[in-house]
This record gives C-alpha cells, structure tokens and sequence, in this order.
C-alpha cells in the first residue's frame, strides 16, 4: 500500500491541479445553476446541480450508447489536444488548431468524396492522408514564419483560423461544389467513410486516437525529435549550445501540430460529419486548446481530458431533456476549468496543495505569448 | 564584541527546509555598532538563509532577532525596511529603464500636494547623499546605461535612502573590477564612519581580511569560528570554511605547448544589438597551454568565444582549428572535431533547469552513440545515459540526493560541476571556458582548476575568460587583455603583474 502511494506520488503531483480545477469548476457552477434556477418556472431548487450532474453522467456513461457517444466527441479532441500539447512542449502556442481542422476535414470529404465509390482500404487511408498533408501544410506556414522571420505563431495562426475559414467557403461554393445539393457542400464519401466497429456510430478513428496518444508519447519521452523539442521549449538557448537548430524544430513542431490538428478533422469528417459545408462547426479547435492544458501537455494527461471534454458534449443533451438545466452549462463548467487551471493560486488555497517545484510551462508559454514575445529561438544562426 | 554594542543579535538561529536539511543549525551572530562584520562561507553554507532570516523572507523554525537589546519580529521585507534594514543582493533590484533618482524613491516618492511627483526634490536629496558617502552619481541616467559598479552604489543609495542603519551586502564584489572593488570598499567605509553597520557576505577571502572588522565563518549551516582579521590569514579561514586545508595557489608545472590548435584572425563581431564588440581581434592558443583573456565583462570576450565555438557568425574574419577552417561550421560540426565549451552563463546555455541530471549530464552528446541507437540513431537509450551520468557524477563528485533529480535543485557549484564534467572530455583539442568558476566556493573553485590543469597537461589546448583577474592570472601561461573589443596586450605567465593588467583591463592603456 504504502509502496503504491510512493509509485503513484509523482503522478499525484502532476494531476493534482487539474483534478482539483475540475471539482472546483463543477462546485461553482452548481451554485451557478441554483442562483439561476430562481428565474425559472420550477423556482428556487438547491439540488437541481446534483440532478443536473447526476444526468450529465447518466448521459456519457449510463449506456451503450452513452459511452460510444462520449468516445467519438473525445477522438477528435484528442489529437487536437496533441496538436496544442506538441506545440507547447517545443514553446510554440498553436491556437490554429481550428483551422487546421478545418482544412483537414476539407481535404479529407474531397477526396473522400472523389474516392467514394472506390474500397474502404483504398479510400479512407487516402482521405486520411489527404486530411493530414493539409493540416501539416496548414501548420507548416506559422511554423516557417516563426522560423525564418520570427513572427509570432499566435498572431498568425489566429489569422490563419479567418483564412481557412474563407477559403473554404470559396471552395465549396465554386470549386467542388457536389450537385443536386440546395446548398453548397461535397459530394458524398461513400465508402470512405471510417469504418464504424461498434452500435450506431463507434468508429475506427477512435483507435487511431488512442494510437496516436501513445505514439506521441513515445516520440517525446523516447526519441531525438522529442528530445530536441522538449530542450528548445524548455531553454532555446542550451538547445542552440548543445548543437541542435531551434528554427528547424521550431518549423517542424508546428508542422506535426497541424498534422495532428488535420487528422482530427479528417476523423470527424470521416466518421461523423461526411461531407464539408461552410460553418460546420470547428469548436474542436479551441476545446483542443482547454484540453491540452487541462492535461498538461502529456499525452496521458490529454487521453484523460479529451474524455472528459468528450463526456461533457455527450451527455449534457439529457442532462437538459431531464432537469432542463441547458447545455450551455458546459460552456462554464470548461471555462471554469481553464480559469482555475490558469489562477491555480485559488485551486491550491482552497485544496491546500503545496507550491510546485516546477513550473507549469504550458501556462508560462499561453501567458508568455501574449506579451511581447520572445524572440525566435536561435535567430541569430 | 570588540568594545562596541551590539546593534543587532541573532541568538539560535534554526531553519530546517522540507526535506530535513538543516540550513542553519542554532546560528548566533552579532553586530556591533559601526562594524563590518564578515560573513564568510561556501555555496550553500547557510549564509543566504540567514540574511533572508533577517530580512523577512523566510521564516525560521527557531531563534531569536534582537535590535538594539529589543526582540524583533520579522515578518517581511517590510518590517526589516522599517527597522532599519537595508539588503542590497547580488543580483541587483532595479528598474533598468527608470533612472537613478526613480529608481531610488521607488516606493517612498516624495509627492507635492500628495498626487504629483517631486523628482527635483528627489534628485537634490539623493545627490546631497551619494556626496556624503563619497561618490557622484547623475540620479537622472538610466540606470540600465550605468556599469554593474555605478548600478551597486544605486543600490547602496537606496537602502541608505529608505534610512538603513544596518546593511546587509550579498556577495557585493562578484561582479566588480579590481577597481570598482577598491571604490566600494571606500564607499563601505565610509558609510561605516557616517554610522552604519555592515554585514558583508563573500566567499573571498582577500576581500574578507582587507574590509572587515570581524569575520564570521559559516560551515553546513553551523558557526565553525569568529576571527578579527589581525588574529587569522587566508590557509585558516579557507580551512574553516571548507572543513579541510585546502591549496589556495594553483599548483601548476611547466607548460610545454605543442603545435597552434587555434587561430583567430582578424575577428569581428557584432552583438545582440548590432553593436560591433570584436574589432579585429587576433589570437592563437597551442596544445597544451592556457591563454587567459583578462578584461571587464562586456569587452567583448563573450562574443568573440560564441564566435570560437559556433554560437554566433562574424562579421569577418576567420576562425582555425588546427589548421583547418571552421569559420562556416556549426555547433555540432565543431564539436565533433574536439572543441568543448563551457559557458559563461551556466543556467541559460549550460544546462537545462527542468530535466533531470542524466540529460544534462549528455546535453551536448544526445545524439551520440550509445546515447542514441536504433532506427539509425533516433532511439534515446536510457541506461547508457543512466550509467554515464552515475560515472562523470562520481568522478567530479557532484552531490546530490540522487541522479532523479532536476538540474534546479542543484547548489551553483554543483550545477557547474554537471557541465564541467560533461564538457572535459579526454579526446579534445580544445577547451573553451568561460568563466568557469563564477560564484563558485574555494573547494569547487580548487577542483575545477586541477581538472583544467590536467586537461593542458594532457595537450589540450586552453582558451580562458575570466572577469576574476586573479583565476587569470593564477592559471595562463599566456594572458592576452582585451578591451572594447581588442586585444590591448599580451603578456608571459611571469611578466604579468597584477597592477599592470589591472590597469590595462580598466583603462585599455599601460600608464593612467
């Protein structure tokens, strides 16, 4: 037992926070959601939240389908949490993950739907790879930028975000608009579509998530490439004075992250949107920013969170079927998350924790980039 | 007491960090009126801890603070400002872009009609001090175009400004010339003679005898002896400190240089703000020799030995290892071909804080075999690192709890030892050090040059840069003196005499 505790103590150290941040959202929102329930026509109802909570579980969790439901919102999110994870290892904030995911899912339906009529084994890798190629060329631009003249990877990807989003609408509307449509959209994808395993919709990008959770983490804890990513976040400076170049890590960092980030698009097209229409939603995007945070950059950490996030978007429709509590609670409960996570001086007076060691250098690279900025690591060679 | 009274009394001072060690161990200390009283001990000894005591920043476990006869308490920094205590650290508290007089009202501004700032007033009164203390200073220059020497003194102001009677100085010659050095203990004088009491907290022992009243020795947290400087000399103080005699002269045989390893010619280099700070700078270094470069921080020298190594491109000129041109090639490039650095700023270049000792143990062989393997050298493989970083740990006795632990958690010396004993290696043509032993006890400082030694002996050649005249003086056989960005002389180990270098580093000419 006592071995046990000591095993699990670094892991405890870590996770503490966010666990912490999480209760801690969850609590304040309840009083949130009685305040509120004054203004409605049940009235004042102190335990509406734990109604509320108790549905939100019952939704994610209670069935077949409730779980299935939670594991294919939570895909996505995990490799758009990697995507922002990666980037924070290297130093790099990529908030364009939304628009990376969006070009990944449009390159993924196109040629998806180009692919439609052809086999499963032939269509849908090549949809994949089509949706992963975009999101790293999307994400090699801010990455070369940063690199080669130092501008700063939030303004651009912010900027980037507008542009695809543009240009995507362009393209649907005169480029590959499918017809017999009422409104413009791609074609059909047919057979390229992800293979579903189980029930109505648990598909086979779900296992490319996991997959990736776990390859990242081998990329990072074991690799040269993640060596050197982690060094050029952690100090450019030693980085440049071991020998490794911070502007080709920096540029190739970004790259995986849009990668990552376009994969995320490719499985939610694939697997459950099926086909590109201007304003599909990209909300992945900045939920990926929430969960990477939340999990601290680790892939294990942002395994957990994207659960979490993936729960919350499956099981807050009952919750508000049953006690009409609505959706957007979930909205404040993740805001919440984030606010603690970032003022986590409250989570740890109200818990007790002890200051880390440590710092969290996730937090110190978001607040760092708004400042500013540093320079580009290595501009000078 | 030496006949006076004693302003302030520290009695069983005990402060014990999580994790048990003992940081100070019932420390008693007393301060006489008009004292400079000495406090003398390595890195890690207990002294920052009990100044912090002190000063309110940490609290002790047990002990008692008296002012003038009165128990105090402490509470913050606020409360030892209050009571007349005044700290000026070693890394210096002010605003660089405000000036001298801003930055010393900072907090207690003299306002008219309780809203509008009254510098002029401000200004007249911090100039009327600085001439009672002995020195001018324009209170209206930036202090960021002030020199490290100009910035202490400002420091100084301010806490005499804020009515200290009893300052405390952390290591207040670390970053000083010969010269600056020699002014301040003018200025500590005479502050001395004006009223104050003085606690000087240093490890050199030079500094110690030549400006104190009294001396205080601090090992492992404990007092191990109190001397006045008359009663002792620098073997017994060293030895207090240490625990053990230790050889303060390095011990050093005949150089016999080899063939040229390095050649720099016609070098010119800009820094970070495009200032050119090499301006044709020649020089060459044998196999087995040591070439020192004395000169003031900011002469140039970091510049121009990031250009050595690979860090930073000329302007012009080139740079030639044994023989061979290497102006163009990168980092890892010339490493490869026996170059290893130590650099002068061992937490932003040396090591990497966060990671834990066995990558920084490999930070600069990461990508070597048998550090990595597999799928052509992409795998990092873990107990290769794990045994090297156990071996390079126990030959240059580097102390820590365990090889788990974050590079951050390590004492100065030893994060110096972790890039010393990563960067001698035995297959080298040349050794690049910069100021290898800055902040370093006489212990760590004693090791690091045997290691130099042995490495010259073994026909590595050495390039040396050191803002410590006397580390120069003791371990070049060879010492070239640059001054914004030249090299202004050169000298034989037996020609050079402490006052002419001293000279020529602060004035880039021979006679005043």
């Amino acid at each position: 037992m006592k071995n046990l505790r000591a095993r699990l103590a670094p892991t405890w150290a870590k996770a503490s926070i966010p666990v912490y941040s999480i209760v801690l959202a969850f609590a304040v929102a309840a009083v949130i959601v009685v305040i509120s329930s004054v203004f409605t026509d049940s009235g004042f109802s102190p335990l509406l939240p734990l109604a509320a909570y108790g549905s939100l579980f019952a939704g994610a969790f209670g069935s077949g389908t409730g779980i299935a439901n939670t594991l294919v919102s939570a895909a996505p999110l995990m490799f758009g949490g990697l995507a922002v994870g990666l980037g924070l290892k290297a130093g790099l904030f990529n908030i364009g993950v939304a628009g990376q995911f969006l070009v990944g899912a449009f390159a993924a339906a196109v040629t998806g739907a180009s692919l439609a009529t052809a086999p499963t084994i032939v269509g849908m890798p090549l949809a994949m790879l089509a949706g992963a190629a975009a999101g790293a060329a999307y994400g090699f631009i801010p990455g070369y930028l940063k690199a080669r003249t130092g501008a700063h990877e939030v303004v651009t990807t912010i900027m980037l975000n507008n542009a695809a989003v543009l240009l995507l609408t362009w393209a649907v509307n005169d480029l590959v608009r499918a017809p017999g449509f009422s409104f413009p959209r791609t074609g059909e994808i047919g057979q390229s579509a992800l293979p579903i395993l189980l029930g109505r919709n648990l598909h086979l990008g779900i296992v490319f998530a996991v997959v990736a959770i776990f390859v990242i983490r081998w990329i990072l804890d074991r690799t040269i490439l993640g060596f050197e990513i982690r060094t050029v976040g952690a100090n450019p400076s030693a980085a440049r004075y071991a020998g490794m170049r911070p502007i080709f890590i920096t540029a190739l960092t970004m790259t995986i992250s849009g990668l990552l980030a376009g994969v995320a698009g490719a499985i939610q097209m694939l697997g459950v949107i099926g086909f590109y229409a201007p304003g599909i939603t990209a909300s992945v995007g900045f939920d990926s920013i929430a969960v990477a945070l939340l999990g601290r950059s680790d892939p294990i950490g942002i395994l957990f969170a994207a659960l979490l996030f993936g729960a919350f978007r499956a099981g807050a429709p009952l919750m508000q079927i049953e006690t009409s509590v609505p959706i957007e609670v979930i909205d404040i409960i993740q805001a919440l998350v984030i606010l603690f996570l970032a003022a986590d001086l409250i989570v740890r007076r109200v818990f007790r924790v002890r200051a880390p060691k440590v710092e969290i250098t996730e937090m110190a690279t978001v607040t760092g980039s708004w400042g500013a900025g540093t320079p580009p690591a290595g501009s000078t060679g | 007491m030496s006949g006076k009274t004693a302003v302030l009394e520290m009695h069983g001072i005990t402060k014990r960090f999580a994790g048990g060690t003992l940081a100070n161990d019932s420390i008693d200390l007393d301060l006489g009126d008009r004292e400079i009283h000495a406090l003398l001990g390595e890195n890690g000894a207990g002294k920052s801890t009990l100044m912090n005591i002190l000063y309110g920043l940490v609290t002790p476990d047990e002990g008692e603070i008296r002012i003038d006869g009165e128990p105090v308490a402490i509470q913050g920094p606020s409360d030892a400002i209050a009571r007349g205590i005044g700290m000026v650290h070693q890394h210096f508290m002010l605003v660089p872009v405000l000036t001298v007089a801003e930055n010393v009202v900072l907090g207690q501004e003299i306002t008219r009609g309780g809203q509008v700032l009254d510098m002029r007033a401000a200004e007249g009164r911090i100039h009327e001090l600085a001439e009672r203390l002995g020195f001018t200073v324009d209170p209206r220059a930036r202090v960021d175009q002030l020199s490290l020497g100009q910035q202490q003194r400002v420091e100084i102001l301010k806490a005499i400004y804020r009515g200290a009677r009893i300052l405390v100085l952390d290591e207040p010659t670390a970053v000083l010339t010969p010269q600056e050095t020699r002014e301040i203990f003018g200025v500590l004088r005479r502050l001395r003679e004006e009223g104050t009491s003085i606690i000087f907290i240093s490890h050199k022992l030079d500094e110690v005898l030549e400006i104190a009243d009294r001396i205080t020795v601090i090992r492992r947290g404990k007092v191990v002896g109190t001397r006045t400087p008359a009663e002792t000399n620098e073997n017994e103080l060293a030895e207090l400190m240490v625990g053990r005699a230790v050889s303060l002269r390095v011990d050093r045989g005949e150089s016999h240089p080899g063939d040229v390893v390095l050649e720099v010619i016609g070098l010119r280099v800009e820094d970070d703000r495009r200032h050119e700070v090499c301006q044709g700078v020649d020089l060459t270094v044998r196999a087995g020799e040591i070439v020192g470069i004395a000169g003031v921080g900011g002469n140039g020298q970091d510049e121009l030995v990031e250009c050595i190594v690979g860090l930073r491109k000329p302007l012009a000129g080139t740079v030639r290892l044994a023989g061979r041109d290497i102006t163009r090639l990168s980092v890892e490039e010339r490493r490869d071909l026996g170059i290893a650095y130590v650099p002068a700023d061992r937490q932003r270049f040396g090591l990497v804080l966060p990671y834990l000792l066995p990558d920084n143990f490999v930070l600069t062989r990461y990508g070597e075999v048998p550090y990595a393997a597999g799928l052509g050298g992409f795998i990092r493989q873990v107990r290769p690192i794990r045994s090297e970083a156990g071996r390079l740990a126990k030959e240059f006795d580097v102390r820590s709890s365990s090889l788990d632990v974050a590079a951050s958690t390590l004492s100065g010396g030893n994060q110096q030892k972790v890039v010393v004993a990563r960067e001698f290696r035995h297959d080298l043509k040349l050794l690049v050090i910069d100021q290898p032993t800055r902040g370093l006890d006489v212990g760590s400082i004693e090791f690091i040059h045997k290691q130099v030694i042995e490495r010259r002996d073994a026909g590595v050649g050495v390039l040396l840069v050191s803002a410590e005249l006397d580390e120069v003086l003791d371990l070049s056989d060879r010492i070239l003196v640059m001054y914004r960005g030249r090299i202004v002389g050169s000298f034989a180990a037996a020609d050079a005499q402490r006052e002419k270098v001293g000279l020529l580093m602060a004035t880039g000419e021979a006679r005043p």
